[in-house]
């Protein structure tokens, strides 16, 4: 199956002349359906620069990111806008709701300004909230919310219509150990119904949920793992570790 | 892992015979302690010689398999041993330590490519810890001996994250130089 996101040679320099900063070289990554791939480095690595340039946020100096099959340089600026509303969604560690707004309109604002009819974006809404279990709070605004429950609504605006492709930075950054893992275990849900994922972070624990992860170092993809080996072979290996 | 101490926490519960004992450990450590049958009966001997378990006389089979109940002072050592903190041998003898602090003095290596074969192995067998837990999110006892084996290699990839940084700040001249001039009292206390 074709890559959802393949990101080709893409380079990113801040600034010019002695002042440059080099944040990507020269990157390549690709990301099949059904796939979450987590980006591994320590701060200033480039790890989120790869993100919102995966993201359409940014562009890059140099190179190609392609979409499903189409490569952004080639859309209009409207083009990319309306891809973003459509096929990305992206979970950030502080959730990025909107504060007058409730969990659903939160949702289905996308969706509007896409130019579904209210009635249907609601419908979509509420069907994403009911997904995480949040169908009850959904004229909750995100102040009466726990940070769980907003992540929750993040995931959700993430995933509502025809979603794509995650990315996701730190998404379990601000949450204590048992609801992080409930959002990975969404994120990996997601996959599982057929969205490729990207996920950001410095945290093992966390990059421990992909199927690959990718280590960057200064801008540059260092290591990659190998795909994942079934947990069977630690039933046989003895005790853990040794 | 004590085993001595958890066959005596499942005999507590009720005499049980020894293969039922060595299946209920694997089942009850989310089967991520395998234990071979020697492994229990050379345990139970142990056990029976130091008067923490014995055969329980009401057990009427007659077969190659024996019996065991828990003692009084079997019951009083696994009260003592839940209780008290696991070994904490300061600064512990950790391999992966040593590797590092031999490389550091190794011309010729690249110390953080060696940092990074570390960090990938250990994250490799973290995918597989969580992939446990993501296939059987209702087991408690898995999810639990998955959580802290977890957190354990962890804190292996933090300290080579915390590593990798030192290196940067430090070369490695400067290191080898401290190694030959100077005799820290805090360097003294490690040894």
């Amino acid at each position: 199956m074709s890559a959802v996101l393949d990101i080709r040679k893409v380079s990113k320099t801040y600034g010019t002349g002695t002042a440059a900063v080099q944040a990507l070289d020269n990157v390549d990554l690709s990301v099949a359906p059904g796939e979450l791939v987590a980006v591994m480095g320590p701060s200033g690595s480039g790890k989120s620069t790869l993100l919102t340039i995966a993201g359409s946020l940014e562009e890059p100096t140099s190179g190609e990111v392609v979409i499903e099959g189409t490569a952004l340089s080639d859309l209009s600026s409207n083009d990319r806008a309306r891809l973003r509303r459509r096929h990305l969604g992206y979970v950030f560690q502080d959730f990025n709701l909107l504060a007058g707004l409730t969990a659903v309109e939160n949702i289905t604002m996308p969706l509007e300004l896409d130019g579904m009819k209210a009635k249907q974006a609601r419908h979509e809404g509420m069907r994403a909230l009911a997904e995480l279990g949040l169908a009850d709070r959904a004229g909750s605004f995100p102040d009466e919310l726990s940070g769980g429950m907003r992540q929750r609504v993040a995931i959700a605006r993430a995933l509502v219509g025809d979603r794509r492709l995650l990315l996701a930075d730190e998404p379990t950054g601000a949450l204590d150990s048992d609801t992080g893992e409930s959002v990975m275990r969404l994120i990996r849900s997601a996959c599982r119904d057929g969205a490729a994922a990207v996920l950001v972070t410095h945290d093992s624990q966390l990059a421990a949920w992909a199927d690959r992860v990718v280590f960057v170092r200064d801008g540059v993809v260092i290591d990659a793992s190998t795909p994942t080996e079934g947990p069977e072979s630690l039933l046989t290996g003895g005790e853990p570790g040794r | 892992m004590s085993v001595r101490h958890a066959l005596l926490a499942l005999l507590s519960e009720g005499p049980k015979y020894g293969l039922q004992l060595r299946q209920e450990f694997e089942d009850r450590t989310g089967d991520v302690w395998p234990l071979n049958t020697g492994q229990v009966y050379t345990t139970m001997q142990r056990l029976e010689r130091d008067g923490l378990v014995e055969s329980d006389p009401s057990d009427t089979f007659e077969g190659p398999q024996k019996k065991y109940q828990i003692t009084p002072p079997g019951s009083q050592e696994l009260d003592t041993w839940l209780r008290t903190p696991p070994g904490a041998d300061a600064p512990p003898r950790d391999e992966l330590v040593i590797k590092v602090l031999v490389a550091l003095r190794l011309p010729g290596v690249d110390v953080p490519e060696i940092l990074q074969a570390h960090r990938r192995h250990t994250v490799a067998q973290m995918r597989q810890y969580t992939r446990l837990k993501e296939d059987a999110p209702q087991d408690l006892s898995l999810l639990l001996v998955a959580d802290a084996q977890l957190f354990r290699l962890e804190s292996v990839v933090r300290w080579l994250d915390a590593a990798e940084g030192r290196l940067k700040h430090h070369s490695l001249d400067e290191l080898r130089v401290a190694d030959e001039t100077l005799r820290l009292p805090a360097r003294e206390a490690l040894r």
